[in-house]
C-alpha cells in the first residue's frame, strides 16, 4: 500500500514508542541523486517508508511552453541524465506524431540504434550500480568502460558525449559518416566478451544472490494496477513492450524478443535487463547492417523541418525556411490538438502529453516519467523487509531524480 | 464491440464528444459522471491500467470555455488499446472525484495535479504536495504564474543554524 496517513498514526501509538526513525538521504551515496525517504524502523526491519521528492524540481514542464520543438530538446535530455538520447527520441517522437512527419527510413533506422544504445547504456549503468551499492565494485567498473565506448559512439555522431540535443523535427542534427558506423560495430564485437564476464562475475554469486533474491517483490497485478511498466513490470510477468505493442521506429522490420521473467524480485529485475542488453545488441546488429542510403531528414517542404546546411548557404529558399524556423517570432503552424504519445524507454513507458495552439512552441507539454510512476511503488515493496535491502530495491527500481522531479 | 461503443451504449443519455487525432480516441466526458464512466471502463472493459493523469490550463487558450482540462489515459494490457479520457473542471473550487480506489498509480500523479494545478480529488487518501515544498502557496504550472516566478524564494524564513 502506499503511505496512508492512517499508517502514521498507528505508529505514533504510545506502545510503539520503541519503533525507530530514520532520515535516509537526501544526501547518501546509494540514493545516487537526491532521494529522501523516511523509514521507521523496528530493529532493522522497515515497517514504514515515506519518501519526500522534489529536491531537484526545476520546472521542466513550465519551460516547455516557453521553448519551441526543437529548443525544448535540450530540457528533455536532462530529465533522465543516464539515457539522454532517448528521451530526445521520446519528445520528437511525440512532436512529428502531433506535425504528421513520417521520418526517413535512414532516420528511423539511425534513431532505433542510438535508443538501443541508451538502452544499453541505462541498464549497463543500473546493473552496475545495484551491485556496487551491494559492494560488488568490479562488475560496475566494467560496465563503465562499455559507457564510455558509448559516449563515444554519440560523441562522434553528435559532437556532444552526454547531453547531446542531437534530435530535431523530422530529422537528427547530422548525419552519420563511414566512422561512426565502424565504431558502433566494434562496439557490437566487442560487448558480448564483457557481457559474458559480468555474467560469471555476479549471476551465481552467492552474496549477490543472497542480497537481491526474493527481495522487493512486485506481483503482476500491482504492477497494472499501479501503472508500472518497463523492465520492472516485465520482470514481473507483464508481457508488455510499447516496441512491440505498439511499434514506432524501425521496429517493425526488427526480430527481437520481449524479455520476461516470473519471480518479480530484485534479481529477476537484474536478469532481465542483463538479458535485453543482449536483444539490443541484436537490434543494432540487425540495423547496423542495414542503414538504408538517402537523406536523414525529411524533405524540406514540411514548414516545421531546419533544412540542410548547404541549402541554407546556397539558395535563397533554403535560408528563407532556415530564417523561418530559426527566429522565435516566425515560426511555423502546427495543429491545434492534443495527443498522447509514448516509447519504450529503457526505464518504461516515457509518454508526452503535448498541447499545442497553433504555434511552434508547445501550449503543455506534460512528462510522463516512469521514475515518478515506479518511485510511488517503493512504499509498498520496502514494508517489512531489511534496512540494508533498501539499497538493493533502491538500485534495482532505477530511480532517475532528475527525472523523476523534472 | 470497442470500448468506446460500449460507452456510447450505456451512456446514452450523457454529453460524450467521441474524437480521434491520429492514433489516439478520445472521449470528453462531464465531469459529473467521470467516476461512473471510469469504473465502468476498468470494470467491464478491461481497462486495468491508469497511465497517466494530467491536467492542462486552457486560461489563454484560443476559443477555450473552460479553465482545467483533466486528462486520464487508460491502457488496456490484454489488448494494448488506449483511451484517453478528459474532463473539464472550473474556479473557483476545482474539484474532480479521486480514481485511487480504482487505480492505485493514481496516488502520486492526481498528487501532482494537485500540487501543479490546485485541482482537488475527493476521496485522496493523502492530497498532499508532492513536488513543492509543503509551505509553497502558488500552482506553478497555471498560465497565470509567471515563468519566472513571484519571489516565493525570498519570502522563505531562514533558518540560523542557532534557531535549527
Amino acid at each position: 500500500m502506499p503511505f496512508e496517513v492512517s499508517d502514521l498514526a498507528e505508529l505514533d501509538a504510545p506502545d510503539k514508542e520503541y519503533l525507530w526513525t530514520l532520515n535516509f538521504g537526501p544526501q547518501h551515496p546509494a540514493t545516487h541523486t537526491t532521494l529522501r525517504l523516511i523509514l521507521t524502523l523496528d530493529g532493522e526491519t522497515v515497517v514504514n517508508a515515506v519518501p519526500h521528492i522534489g529536491y531537484l524540481h526545476s520546472g521542466f514542464e513550465k519551460l516547455g511552453e516557453h521553448l519551441d520543438f526543437n529548443q525544448y530538446v535540450t530540457i528533455v535530455d536532462r530529465m533522465n541524465y543516464i539515457s539522454p538520447l532517448h528521451n530526445e527520441i521520446s519528445w520528437h517522437h511525440a512532436v512529428e506524431k502531433l506535425l504528421g512527419i513520417e521520418l526517413t527510413p535512414r532516420c528511423k533506422y539511425l534513431r532505433t540504434i542510438l535508443a538501443e544504445l541508451m538502452r544499453i547504456q541505462d541498464h549497463l549503468l543500473n546493473t552496475g550500480t545495484c551491485a556496487l551499492d551491494l559492494g560488488g565494485f568490479t562488475a560496475f567498473l566494467y560496465f563503465f568502460q562499455q559507457r564510455e565506448l558509448i559516449y563515444d559512439i554519440v560523441e562522434t555522431a553528435s559532437g556532444q558525449r552526454f547531453h547531446t540535443s542531437y534530435t530535431r523535427v523530422g530529422g537528427v542534427a547530422f548525419d552519420v559518416n563511414n566512422a561512426w558506423v565502424d565504431k558502433v560495430r566494434s562496439f557490437v564485437k566487442g560487448f558480448a566478451a564483457v557481457h559474458a564476464e559480468v555474467h560469471r562475475l555476479l549471476t551465481r554469486n552467492r552474496i549477490f544472490i543472497e542480497r537481491v533474491k526474493g527481495i522487493g517483490y512486485l506481483s503482476a497485478e500491482d504492477c497494472i494496477n499501479m501503472g508500472v511498466t518497463g523492465p520492472l513490470a516485465r520482470a514481473s510477468g507483464v508481457l508488455r513492450d510499447l516496441r512491440k505493442d505498439e511499434p514506432y521506429l524501425a521496429y517493425p522490420d526488427l526480430d527481437f524478443k520481449v524479455v520476461a521473467a516470473k519471480d518479480g524480485d530484485c534479481y529477476a529485475r537484474y536478469l532481465v535487463r542483463m538479458q535485453e542488453m543482449v536483444e539490443s545488441i541484436k537490434i543494432i546488429e540487425q540495423c547496423i547492417e542495414n542503414i538504408p542510403e538517402g537523406p536523414v531528414n525529411v524533405d524540406a517542404g514540411s514548414k516545421a523541418v531546419i533544412p540542410a546546411k548547404p541549402s541554407v548557404y546556397r539558395s535563397i529558399e533554403g535560408l528563407i525556411q532556415h530564417f523561418e524556423v530559426m527566429m522565435p517570432n516566425r515560426g511555423f503552424a502546427s495543429p491545434k490538438e492534443e495527443i498522447y504519445a509514448a516509447t519504450e524507454s529503457p526505464n518504461g513507458e516515457l509518454g508526452y502529453y503535448i498541447v499545442s495552439d497553433g504555434t511552434p512552441r508547445a501550449y503543455r507539454a506534460r512528462t510522463r516519467p516512469p521514475s515518478y510512476i515506479h518511485f510511488a511503488v517503493f512504499p509498498q515493496i520496502i514494508k517489512n523487509h531489511q534496512l540494508s535491502d533498501v539499497v538493493a530495491v533502491l538500485g534495482s527500481l532505477n530511480i532517475i531524480a532528475a527525472e523523476l522531479d523534472r | 464491440m470497442s470500448a468506446e461503443d460500449a460507452l456510447k451504449s450505456k451512456f446514452s443519455g450523457d454529453e460524450l464528444a467521441f474524437s480521434q487525432f491520429r492514433d489516439n480516441h478520445r472521449v470528453v466526458v462531464p465531469a459529473a459522471k467521470l467516476f461512473e464512466i471510469l469504473a465502468f471502463l476498468k470494470n467491464e472493459q478491461h481497462f486495468d491500467m491508469l497511465a497517466e493523469v494530467t491536467a492542462v490550463d486552457y486560461l489563454e487558450y484560443d476559443g477555450a470555455k473552460d479553465r482545467f482540462g483533466v486528462v486520464y489515459v487508460l491502457v488496456s494490457t490484454k489488448s494494448g488499446e488506449r483511451l484517453v479520457i478528459k474532463t473539464f473542471v472550473n474556479d473557483p473550487e476545482p474539484l474532480l472525484p479521486s480514481v485511487y480506489s480504482l487505480w492505485k498509480s493514481a496516488d502520486w500523479l492526481e498528487r501532482e495535479v494537485y500540487d501543479m494545478f490546485g485541482i482537488r480529488f475527493s476521496g485522496h487518501p493523502d492530497l498532499r504536495r508532492i513536488l513543492t515544498p509543503d509551505e509553497f502557496t502558488a500552482y506553478p504550472l497555471r498560465k497565470d504564474y509567471p515563468l519566472k516566478g513571484r519571489g516565493e524564494r525570498h519570502n522563505f524564513p531562514v533558518l540560523t543554524r542557532a534557531e535549527s
